[in-house]
């Protein structure tokens, strides 16, 4: 998809509005993410003005930044935070097919659908009395900080589908990522880092796919595109000179090149050029903060333990501690996913192995910002891109469940969210969002407004359609029992 | 007092029938105020609106939400975009624009009301108009409220150039019509650009690739004003103009090499993108080239190229994940393939209307799946047969020799059903709710009817449909999109939507008048480029005067040439190509450069590794890159290549420190470093100058960057030169493992440190902003 020249002016403006107005208070000198982008045509015009978005943010945010741990794959809600005792009566009788009639089905199409109890048991915890599996101990020594939203729903029942809407709000490709939206909005606050950062991590079962794409800029900007940093050979692309140069030459080259630049704009008085010096200059800055980001040598071992870390080794516990540590440096955006939960079979073991590598690290993230003063002001989002059926797939005695796009459960920490508290619920057999429906754009929505802007205003004209995160047709919701 | 017309009475009882009399009186008086003060505006002697330029747009972007085409979602009754509705009495209304007398229009009343609840826009829907807008709609109104069809619909006609002041300016019919709008503003064009810069310009525009040192030596056209047209005619004939014109179009059909959906399984599809660049090097007629793509198939006794071109209906995203619904997937794909359509040849949103009538342009939910139903012969069954492995075969396929090596390659083609699927339109696009009457192919209304006599018109009836020379916009829209490739901006500025919403064209007589010739020529591609750089306007200088940046800081009026950064497959091919590594090789599969090791690591289904090419494959060019939709090439994507998975007419250029980074340290452009280093010693040894390093700066520039360094520069590069030769006479080892980068031998009669020292010169070049900018 295009961005053109004039969105690109749009969005240098509202870069250049939000550096006037210090960022959220703290005095600091905030930078749209990777520095701007002059656009080929010469800048400062004011011809656009009706198009600009609107001022950011729109009113005071409670949250800085977001941390979302996407749990790839589509953990079931009905084995973590959606306890059904009815479904545990039905177990092995037929689903009824009031349930399911006229319903999109996915590996289970043309089969006899029967109904799956719950594979474990649930307890209330904290003074809350939040309702969570065994399978989540960790979590659950953080009910009083949850929110548990039971209530969710999207509008794909596939995984690369259902990833799409997660991010854009859409499954039409092309669309920008919600990181993506969000650095456009508010820029980072670390000039030597990127605004929206992405780890993958490695762990459990054969693990889903996940596209770049999802963490795109779509029609904004690619400097908004998330950057993805890796845990083993450069944690950015070319972010290592090649053999044989030191740091010392590099630099030296890098001043050569922005002195020859500079000399030669004499005669061009091309503004792009004066872009693509900082911009190199930037780049060179990260050949140091980004090794630096991932070296771990300055954390105490009790941290290392508490994550249960054992170096930078791709797993998701290691991707916790450096979404700490990028949280701290001012990274807007910082998106984790934790590909493996998708149990069509043999729930039970693989629950096991994802949980045991996700539980524990994602209650010591929360733990640990609480500790640091951080978590107030992150809003911390763990969830998958669906949820799984109450309906029973698999053979034999290991029983899985297919994806379920109706209703499923994500929890909200931090960042202005009420802790300790539920959202919604599904019907009896856990099917349908019943009451308090909540549409992945109405999780938008409230993101949004926690980082202080009205997801209804903040568009960006595309082909003639002022799109928005939030989309086009039905008013997404900003689920305000949930704020504190 | 105030005199109140009657029907402003029924107006304002209709909306506020609580009100008391007082309070309409109140707000009246408001109103009338607000009137006055925005009529100061527009008295004077300002020049007549036009309804397709001054307010449609105003219409088109604050209006027709709620009172345009969509049915589903007009208010009060009310469309504004069709002259008849917007003047005529609704049930309980008044006609709402009363021509030529704005005062008593209830639209304009409205529009200037100062009651927030009867202001149109409303306030809440965040979209005042501004009082400059206010104004317009007053005068247009004013003077008859006159509707026009929208531009690119219109009828193409063919306008006669028009007169100018400057009779020895221009040299060609785009110069007239470009000369007499800056002349209008009282301003003159840009000189020529300097013949180095020109040089340049016109190699990168049709080949793709820098001109060599030779080619600037020889192009004298101040000496010899017929040069410059024998270089255009070479370039034209050049086998890479079809390469440079591919990348275009390539972007625009989404090609790549792999489904995009799930597991990007590899599919079968090269053969395709090598029809195109032959296609364009035989200058194929674009009716032609039109009708291949979409219906070769269907062509009686279809010629193998034409079955491969008719890949082009094969080239949308594909799922083989476990568990897809056939039916969903059918209709992602029917969407898909609309999308698409509409955007490459009709350059209008139609894929809007998937879900719902469209908010701005007359295109209804129905136009949309009648244009399903003309593709829905294709056979995208067998397209849900490959499993879990890459390449995935996805039948229907063809087993074709390349013509470069005659290896067998398979590649996907368009195979027609005896039956084609039924297609009804889907509620709100889900596949779930299929509604109404089975749909017959038909095309949206607003467009010149499809004359067909049989009974229910195919593909190829549409394709000779868009090239029907009464079409109005497939011409238009291939040509604004020429304009943009040689100009940097389309007339049109929207080059993906010439709806309402879409950048009335600064010239449109111009754009009439390329688009006539286009089509006259024989939808001849390589005639209009030809007219388009053998213009003055197009040999200007780039540079900006103060006075442009003062009178047109956009250059809509295109008194000078534009400048910007190069696209990625000519960043590296200008790499390879100065550094002597670029390899000719045209077609067969696709070439794969050096990439960050685990970079498919998310890939599964199954999972890959990625193995670079360790032959001449490594050295072609970026057009024939391997096109992975889910993680496209690092250095493609730093530099704005798109992942291919929609229609992209223009690509952003960003200006990121991740494409710093690819140019400081990616091993393809080290390794161009250090051979440009080697190619600079050999070729300087024993020269004049007896290889001394003043020869050697002037030697690699000129190859690179087509001009000497002056003094200044000289002093710089000087000087990194002896802190490099420093460092690596110090620390050999050092030196050696820079031969190490890149497959490419080192020649053993090049010194290692000074090859090493060379190589930092050369790396200084190529992360030049020269070097990547086309002035």
């Amino acid at each position: 998809m295009t961005t053109t020249l004039s969105q690109q002016n749009n969005a240098s403006f509202a870069r250049r509005t939000f550096l006037n107005r210090g960022s959220l208070g703290l005095g600091s000198a905030a930078l749209a993410t990777m520095l701007p982008n002059v656009s080929q045509v010469a800048p400062g015009k004011a011809a656009q003005a009706a198009d600009l978005p609107s001022e950011l943010p729109h009113f005071p945010p409670k949250a800085k930044r977001v941390i979302f741990l996407c749990m790839a794959g589509g953990p079931s809600h009905l084995e973590t935070f959606d306890f059904k005792p009815r479904l545990s009566q039905m177990d092995g009788q037929a689903m009824p097919e009031s349930f399911t009639t006229g319903q999109p089905i996915a590996q289970l199409q043309g089969q006899t659908l029967k109904c799956l109890g719950p594979q474990t048991e649930f307890k209330k915890h904290g003074q809350s009395g939040q309702e969570i599996s065994s399978f989540l101990p960790h979590t659950a020594s953080i009910a009083d900080e949850l929110c548990i939203i039971r209530s969710l729903h999207t509008d794909q029942i596939n995984h690369d589908p259902a990833h799409t809407v997660m991010n854009t709000g859409t499954s039409i490709s092309g669309r920008p990522s919600m990181g993506a939206w969000v650095t456009y909005g508010l820029g980072t606050l670390n000039q030597n880092l990127p605004g929206f950062v992405v780890l993958t991590s490695r762990g459990g079962r054969n693990p889903q796919p996940i596209s770049q794409r999802q963490w795109g800029s779509g029609f904004l900007p690619s400097r908004f595109q998330g950057v993805q940093f890796h845990s083993t050979g450069d944690p950015v692309h070319y972010v290592r000179t090649p053999g044989g140069v030191t740091a010392e030459q590099q630099k030296t080259l890098v001043d050569t090149v922005g002195q020859l630049n500079r000399l030669r704009n004499q005669s061009q008085q091309n503004p792009e050029t004066e872009t693509r010096i900082a911009q190199m200059e930037l780049a060179f800055r990260m050949q140091t903060s980004v090794p630096e980001l991932m070296d771990l040598s300055d954390e105490p071992q009790q941290a290392l333990d508490a994550y249960g870390v054992t170096g930078i080794d791709g797993s998701f516990a290691a991707n916790c501690l450096l979404a700490r540590r990028l949280a701290e440096r001012g990274v807007r955006f910082i998106h984790l996913y934790h590909r493996g939960w998708d149990h069509h079979g043999d729930l039970v073991t693989y629950m096991n192995t994802c949980c045991n590598l996700c539980d524990g690290p994602s209650a010591a993230l929360v733990k640990d910002l609480k500790m640091r003063g951080m978590l107030d002001e992150t809003l911390i989002i763990w969830g998958g891109e669906f949820g799984r059926t109450p309906m029973f797939q698999g053979k034999g005695k290991l029983p899985g469940r297919d994806h379920h796009m109706r209703g499923f459960s994500m929890w909200l920490a931090g960042g202005g969210v009420q802790g300790g508290t539920s959202y919604g619920t599904t019907d009896d057999l856990g099917y349908h969002a019943a009451e308090n429906p909540v549409h992945v754009r109405d999780l938008h929505a409230t993101m949004l407004h926690l980082l202080g802007i009205d997801h209804r205003q903040f568009t960006l004209n595309h082909l003639g359609l002022d799109a928005k995160l939030t989309g086009v047709e039905e008013e997404a919701q900003v689920l305000k029992a949930i704020i504190t | 007092m105030i005199a109140l017309p009657a029907h402003e009475f029924l107006l304002l009882q209709a909306c506020i029938p609580l009100m008391t009399l007082q309070k309409i009186m109140r707000r009246l008086a408001l109103a009338i105020f607000a009137l006055a003060t925005a009529h100061g505006v527009v008295l004077g002697s300002e020049p007549p609106v036009r309804f397709n330029r001054d307010v449609r747009p105003i219409l088109a972007a604050k209006c027709f939400r709620c009172h345009g085409p969509d049915a589903n979602h007009r208010e009060a009754e009310l469309r504004l975009d069709e002259e008849v509705a917007a003047k005529q009495q609704r049930s309980s209304h008044s006609a709402a624009i009363l021509a030529g007398n704005p005062v008593e229009s209830p639209l304009w009343l409205r529009i200037v009301a100062t009651d927030k609840s009867i202001r149109m826009p409303p306030p809440s829907a965040g979209k005042p108009l501004t009082s400059a807008e206010i104004a317009i709609l007053e005068q247009w109104i004013e003077e008859g409220a006159h509707y026009e069809g929208h531009w690119s619909l219109a009828i193409l006609t063919q306008p006669d150039a028009p007169r100018v002041e400057n009779a020895t300016w221009p040299t060609n019919d785009i110069d007239r019509f470009i000369l007499a709008k800056l002349e209008a503003r009282g301003l003159s064009p840009s000189p020529p650009a300097d013949p180095a810069t020109l040089m340049r310009r016109l190699s990168f525009d049709l080949i793709g690739l820098p001109p060599s040192s030779e080619q600037i030596e020889q192009f004298q056209p101040i000496d010899d004003p017929g040069s410059y047209e024998q270089i255009v005619d070479t370039l034209l004939a050049s086998k890479h103009f079809g390469q440079r014109m591919a990348m275009y179009w390539l972007d625009l059909v989404r090609y790549a090499n792999s489904v995009g959906y799930h597991g990007d399984q590899e599919h079968a599809i090269t053969p395709y993108r090598d029809w195109v660049i032959k296609a364009f090097n035989d200058n194929m007629r674009f009716d032609q080239f039109t009708i291949e793509q979409l219906a070769g198939d269907l062509l009686p006794d279809a010629s193998i190229n034409q079955k491969i071109a008719s890949g082009y209906n094969r080239l949308h995203q594909t799922s083989h994940e476990g568990g897809v619904q056939i039916a969903e997937y059918l209709h992602k794909y029917d969407a898909d393939r609309i999308r698409n359509f509409s955007s490459v040849w009709l350059a209008t949103t139609l894929g809007c209307c998937e879900c719902h009538d469209h908010k701005y342009d007359p295109f209804s939910q129905k136009d949309f799946y009648q244009l399903v139903a003309f593709f829905a012969d294709i056979d995208d069954y067998r397209s849900f047969r490959g499993g879990d492995s890459s390449p995935t075969k996805r039948d229907p396929e063809l087993e074709v020799p390349s013509p470069a090596d005659g290896k067998i390659r398979r590649t996907m083609v368009t195979e027609a059903l005896a039956q084609p699927r039924t297609i009804r339109i889907l509620e709100r696009g889900s596949f779930l709710e299929e509604i109404g009457e089975p749909l017959a192919p038909a095309v949206p209304q607003v467009f010149p009817p499809l004359h067909i006599d049989a009974q229910r018109p195919t593909r190829l009836d549409l394709a000779r449909w868009l090239t029907n020379k009464e079409h109005p916009q497939t011409a238009r829209v291939f040509v604004n999109r020429l304009w943009y490739l040689f100009f940097g901006t389309g007339l049109s500025r929207t080059l993906q939507d010439f709806g309402s919403q879409g950048a009335w064209p600064t010239h449109p007589e111009l754009l009439d008048h390329l688009a006539s010739e286009f089509i006259a020529s024989g939808w001849n591609v390589k005639h209009v480029i030809k007219q388009l750089v053998m213009s003055q306007a197009y040999r200007q200088a780039s540079l900006e005067t103060a006075e442009q940046q003062s009178h047109d800081p956009e250059n809509r009026l295109f008194g000078r040439q534009s400048r910007w950064r190069l696209p990625a497959e000519m960043i590296r091919d200008n790499a390879l190509s100065v550094s002597g590594l670029l390899r000719d090789e045209s077609d067969g599969s696709s070439a794969r450069p050096y990439q960050p090791a685990g970079y498919y690591r998310q890939l599964n289904f199954p999972q890959r590794t990625y193995q670079a090419d360790m032959d001449a494959g490594q050295y072609r060019r970026g057009v024939y890159i391997h096109w992975q939709r889910q993680f496209l090439h690092p250095m493609l994507r730093a530099f704005d290549a798109p992942s291919r998975e929609e229609c992209t007419a223009e690509r952003p250029i960003s200006n990121t420190p991740l494409s710093s980074l690819v140019l400081l340290n990616d091993p393809t452009f080290f390794e161009a470093a250090r051979m440009l280093a080697q190619t600079t010693l050999l070729e300087t040894n024993g020269s004049e100058n007896n290889g001394s390093d003043e020869s050697r700066f002037a030697w690699m520039w000129k190859h690179s960057v087509s001009r000497l360094p002056n003094p200044q520069e000289l002093k710089t590069l000087q000087n990194l030169l002896d802190q490099n030769r420093q460092v690596y006479q110090q620390n050999p080892a050092a030196a050696r493992a820079i031969i190490e980068v890149g497959l490419a031998p080192s020649s053993d009669s090049v010194d290692t440190v000074e090859l090493a020292s060379w190589t930092a010169i050369a790396r200084a070049v190529l992360n030049l902003d020269e070097f990547i900018t086309r002035n």
